[in-house]
């Protein structure tokens, strides 16, 4: 089976986001940049399903600027097959990502296509559900467990209060959670093998989808501060001020 | 404008983070509420109460009673068509079928708004709620997450019409299928609704120790039980505990964090409480930076004491 991971370059997740001072957006010059932890985690399951002898062939995408080449290859350093960029040099809104994502499916012909859940940058959280719909393929969101047997996958989901199980006929798109796994880091041999992969460089305007945006940001402000307060010296001192002074007890 | 919520519930009940999207939906206009699942009365009947909604539909089917993306996608899509947004609580549910709702209406989602500032602008936290952008969608129709947290919920007082609508092509689920659910049950209040929050870090050091410190106090404060990711990562706590940017986002009363250093993660999830108390014992620990009243001291110790003076004072 064939499995398309698609990831996205985007800020470090040890570096704190900072807002432009003209609030146009947040400043991603001379930032520290790299794999988005959630599409990491997509990446290894899709390994580890490859070494279990279940995936013949890892294809990892990303639809981004020039540089998110340095991203596939790491996750081709990673255990992935072959590497395709779909190059913009503009920021896509998730439908639009979800549109180039359903062509390249359409091209490829995965049996499974392995996301993470949400990139760190817009939060958004909505693309691989949006992918699913375009396609008209079953979903199965935040998965924290993921068995294939023939022809269906079962994925153990988190839910608010809990786990979900469900039983999804492929293909299907799969997003991952946090407690799917934890990636390894690319060994060294594997970093360079990496380099010779096969790795393909397409324009978005390629696949003839409409990318225009339907959102216009406005601003990109600060969040208002906390104040900092004050340190109390007992637990009774602590108490008197949330009954008194909070009215919180 | 004519806005279509759709509601989580239990069956029986609405959640507050529904009635929590209808103060945001009456921002925007009339507000009617779909209640789809299996066995929804209850809920049926709760919903018609809230104040603003005008009409109940409710949609009943095996898919729809196990939340199924597929199904809520089938049943919304063709019921969109009568109104100009769909609103949808930010939950694990809400996330799993606006994004797929959107789609097949080829609208952009705008998730996780925590403020309406015209009918087509909207404010949203992004990078882990290190910044927040403010959209403008050129989209006829708007399709919403709303973060609960930044609304008040809606009250009661209404008396919203209910009719049954077909539950059509949300009667299946295409290829998925449910197979089983586990949900953590407990006489403690929801983490998302409650006016008191416990939450234990780190520090902890181990399941045990973390049920033994932390599930008392949240218990004689009557709240409930949070955690830092890294005492879920660590095992000491269940993941539906964790708050923070990748788990709940939280916004109680009263917010306690015991041995929690506040990393940046934490923070998105519960900086907007309204008071926020920390006890940790390394005086240069971040969490005290946001908090409104610090405790430099060992848990250990400072846990009991605290226990002991909440008791003094008849709690």
């Amino acid at each position: 089976m064939k499995v398309l991971v698609p990831v996205k370059r985007v800020i470090d997740s040890n570096v704190k986001a900072r807002v432009k001072p003209d609030q146009s957006g947040v400043d991603l010059a001379n930032v520290k940049m790299a794999m988005n932890p959630f599409c990491e985690i997509a990446v290894e399951e899709a390994v580890r399903l490859k070494e279990k002898g279940i995936v013949s062939e890892i294809v990892v995408v990303s639809i981004g600027p020039a540089q998110a080449q340095e991203t596939i290859r790491t996750a081709l350093a990673m255990g992935g097959d072959r590497g395709l960029l779909v190059q913009s040099d503009v920021d896509l809104e998730p439908l639009a990502v979800a549109k180039v994502l359903k062509a390249v499916a359409d091209e490829e012909q995965p049996g499974l296509i392995l996301m993470g859940k949400q990139a760190i940058d817009g939060d958004n959280n909505a693309v691989g559900q949006m992918l699913s719909a375009l396609l008209g393929w079953p979903q199965a969101t935040f998965a924290s467990k993921i068995e294939i047997s023939g022809s269906s996958a079962k994925v153990t989901r988190e839910v608010d209060g809990g786990l979900q199980t469900l039983d999804v006929a492929l293909p299907a798109v799969i997003t991952a959670d946090l407690r799917l796994n934890e990636p390894r880091y690319a060994s060294l041999p594997n970093i360079m093998k990496a380099k010779k992969k096969d790795l393909a460089v397409k324009a978005v305007g390629d696949y003839g989808v409409d990318i225009a945006p339907r959102l216009t940001v406005l601003k990109v402000a600060e969040p208002p501060k906390r104040a900092g307060g004050i340190k109390v010296e007992t637990a009774d001192d602590m108490v008197a001020k949330l009954k008194t002074e909070a009215g919180v007890l | 404008m004519t806005v279509l919520v759709i509601a989580d519930h239990d069956g029986k009940s609405i959640r507050e983070d529904t009635l929590k999207t209808v103060t945001a939906a009456a921002q925007l206009g009339d507000v009617d509420i779909l209640v789809a699942g299996k066995g929804v009365d209850g809920a049926a009947a709760a919903a018609a109460k809230i104040t603003g909604v005008k009409k109940v539909l409710v949609a009943e089917s095996d898919a729809l009673g196990h939340g199924m993306a597929e199904a809520f996608e089938a049943l919304v899509v063709p019921l969109a068509a009568g109104y100009d947004a769909v609103l949808i609580p930010s939950t694990s549910q809400g996330k799993n079928i606006a994004p797929r709702i959107a789609a097949k209406l080829d609208v952009a989602p705008i998730t996780d708004v925590i403020q309406i500032v015209d009918a087509s602008t909207f404010v949203r936290p992004i990078y882990a709620g290190n910044a927040l952008e403010t959209v403008k969608s050129s989209d006829a129709k708007k399709v919403i997450t709303v973060r609960p947290t930044a609304f008040k919920p809606a009250g009661e007082g209404g008396s919203g019409a209910i009719s049954k609508i077909d539950a059509g092509a949300g009667a299946g689920a295409g290829g998925a299928k449910f197979i089983s659910e586990e949900i953590v049950k407990s006489d403690r209040p929801e983490l998302g609704a409650a006016k008191i929050v416990v939450s234990g870090g780190r520090a902890m050091g181990s399941a045990e120790e973390f049920t033994r410190v932390i599930e008392p106090l949240a218990d004689l404060l009557g709240g409930a039980v949070g955690a830092s990711r890294a005492a879920v990562d660590a095992g000491y706590a269940p993941n539906d505990y964790q708050v923070g940017q990748t788990g709940k986002v939280v916004a109680p009363d009263l917010y306690i964090a015991i041995g929690i250093s506040g990393a940046i993660q934490h923070l998105a999830g519960m900086k907007d409480s309204k008071v926020i108390v920390a006890i940790n014992k390394d005086p240069d620990a971040p969490i005290f930076a946001v908090a409104d009243y610090g405790l430099v001291s060992d848990y250990k110790t400072a846990v009991p004491d605290l226990m002991a003076a909440l008791k003094k004072a008849g709690k």
